[in-house]
């Protein structure tokens, strides 16, 4: 037989804040490994990233000693660091508006008829499901300046073939164009989430008031309605686009020359192949403050307008 | 907008669409076609869909037995799956108790699980890294796998779908006599299945493909993943054996893409449902 306070309706431990016990072993059990494992993997290494960015340590090495702000001042003084955050800025103003407008894009002229819906769904979908480091190498092989399937196809319509990724001023746009690909189908179906919750008889009061058009039925149903999601998937698709990492390490490594340098390509090297672990710290510290303050905007600006209740 | 459009538009759409699909398929079809070709036609200036001499035996065989490549989609799968039911184990008693117990420090703790999620992957890296080398267990399963044990995002999405669950049930099985673990197993787990198979497509599709992670924690290759794999596959071949290579690529992405095409709404659904945490 359960314990007495089990048996009681609805909700177990008594009326009141006061009346519930300090440690209850019951949620213990139930809670405590989850919230274990979130001070190891979550909360803990949060505290450690920003302490050790103040520090000198080297992975391996005896002892470590506090420097202060010294691995910010010598980060921000990097042209490596600097040519970094500034490629991984263009990185996110190109890849966002481009894969929300396009994303958006398929998911109205898919969702406007219904004749091959599944299967252009299951196409624009596709690229978010492939393991990007596969596609990544199909990217690079396509992009081959000589035998490469792009360039001869441009070729042949009169376009001169390019070096996209030799070119110091094109490579970090063809990672973009790769990144656009990838993104598309992602933005699309939480597009298409937003589209299938707007009511029907939204249209119909529209079309009753004389918006016949699909451009006039676009202009005052489904924009004004989508106006939320648009703006929450700007802040997922900003986030994941600040994350560009796959492309990068497997197809130019930050190449030529620093032209494709992106943020955690930098911490990576400097963390895990030079083992400058304080410096790779506080260049994490930096890729986290874009982060959060992204997350942030959608926590406290749009959940509260668009999601779960 | 389930109305149909008239024969102009109709066509417009879908020439605009046909034209994105080429585009979005395009690199699925240059891999299969070109792990179908031998070098010599891979590097020839004029590029066929149809390969003149098939050389598909050849590379698949270079693929699987040049390096070991089933070996490596064998750790893929023990890693996702072990991610997969550690993440279960461990969130979905935790969501229960912050939906339906009251207790002590409930606030706190989902006040860290809000917290936690916007925590990206990358950021905890090198003090995950700097414990699990002290610990000795980087080069290990345990290296790939427990870093995820704990998905605050689980714990979330379950915690609000066991708010829906109505109380009475929860007090029949207590008055049953059933424990509250019991209760989560086979009382809450139950009516949470559509949410757990949104979960678990969410999670393998992102620990299937991860080659942030794997990179950093294992260098010994009886450990590596699909993605890592492949990357490795390239650097070995110099990135020029295209044959094989494009052929290694095609078999790390189809256990995926097969998913894909068998239950695609239940994919999009669940990347959709799933698509908040980044």
């Amino acid at each position: 037989m359960a314990d007495q306070a089990y048996s009681r309706p609805a909700v177990r431990g008594g009326a009141g804040r006061g009346g519930l016990r300090w440690f209850d072993p019951v949620a213990a059990a139930l809670a405590g490994p989850a919230l274990i494992l979130m001070l190891i993997f979550l909360i803990g290494p949060m505290v450690v990233v920003i302490l050790l960015s103040l520090t000198d340590y080297q992975l391996g090495a005896a002892s470590l000693s506090f420097v202060g702000l010294h691995n910010y001042a010598e980060m921000f003084g990097d042209r490596t660091f600097q040519k970094s955050l500034a490629n991984t800025l263009i990185y996110v103003g190109v890849v966002v508006p481009c894969s929300v407008l396009l994303g958006l894009g398929a998911a109205l002229l898919i969702e406007a008829d219904r004749r091959m819906r599944g299967f252009y769904r299951a196409v624009y979908f596709l690229p978010v499901m492939a393991t990007l480091i596969a596609m990544a190498i199909v990217w690079e092989f396509m992009l081959h300046p000589q035998f490469g399937v792009v360039n001869l196809t441009l070729e042949a319509i009169g376009i001169p073939g390019q070096s996209w990724l030799q070119n110091p001023s094109l490579v970090l746009f063809t990672l973009c164009g790769i990144g656009i690909w990838q993104s598309i189908g992602f933005n699309m179906v939480l597009f298409m989430a937003g589209l299938t919750a707007i009511p029907s008889d939204l249209y119909e009061a529209a079309s009753v008031d004389g918006a016949n058009r699909a451009l006039d039925r676009f202009r005052l149903v489904t924009w004004p309605m989508l106006g939320p999601v648009t703006l929450f998937v700007i802040v997922i698709t900003s986030i994941r686009s600040f994350q560009v990492f796959d492309t990068v390490q497997v197809i130019t490594k930050g190449g030529p020359n620093k032209a494709s340098e992106v943020l955690l390509h930098t911490m990576y090297t400097e963390g895990f192949s030079f083992f400058r672990t304080g410096y790779a710290a506080a260049l994490t510290v930096i890729f986290l403050l874009f982060v959060l303050a992204l997350s942030a905007l959608k926590v406290f600006v749009l959940d509260k307008r668009t999601h779960y209740a | 907008m389930n109305q149909e459009l008239g024969p102009i538009a109709s066509i417009l759409r879908h020439v605009v669409l046909l034209f994105g699909a080429l585009i979005m398929l395009s690199p699925f079809i240059v891999m299969i076609v070109t792990s179908l070709k031998p070098q010599s036609e891979i590097l020839s200036a004029d590029f066929t869909l149809w390969p003149k001499t098939w050389y598909a035996v050849e590379n698949y065989r270079a693929a699987l037995t040049s390096t070991p490549l089933l070996l490596y989609m064998l750790n893929g799968v023990i890693v996702t799956v072990a991610i997969f039911v550690l993440q279960v184990l461990v969130a979905l008693p935790a969501a229960y108790a912050l939906a339906k117990l009251r207790f002590r420090f409930r606030g706190l703790m989902f006040g860290a699980v809000l917290l936690c999620l916007l925590i990206p992957m990358h950021a905890t890296a090198i003090p995950v890294y700097v414990l699990l080398f002290k610990l000795g267990l980087l080069n290990t399963y345990a290296s790939l796998i427990l870093p995820f044990a704990i998905s605050v995002f689980g714990i979330f999405l379950m915690r609000q779908f066991f708010l829906t669950v109505p109380d009475d049930i929860i007090d029949a099985a207590r008055i049953d006599g059933m424990s509250e673990f019991g209760i989560v197993w086979r009382v809450m787990l139950p009516t949470a299945v559509p949410a757990v198979i949104a979960f678990g497509i969410f999670s393998v599709v992102a620990h299937w493909n991860d080659y942030f992670w794997p990179l950093i924690a294992v260098g010994d290759r009886n450990l590596f993943t699909p993605p890592l794999g492949i990357a490795y596959f390239k650097l070995d071949e110099a990135g020029t054996n295209y044959g094989p290579l494009m052929a290694a690529a095609t078999i790390a992405i189809t256990p995926l893409v097969i998913g894909f095409l068998l239950a695609q709404r239940r994919f999009i659904e669940g990347i959709t449902f799933t698509g908040m945490k980044s």
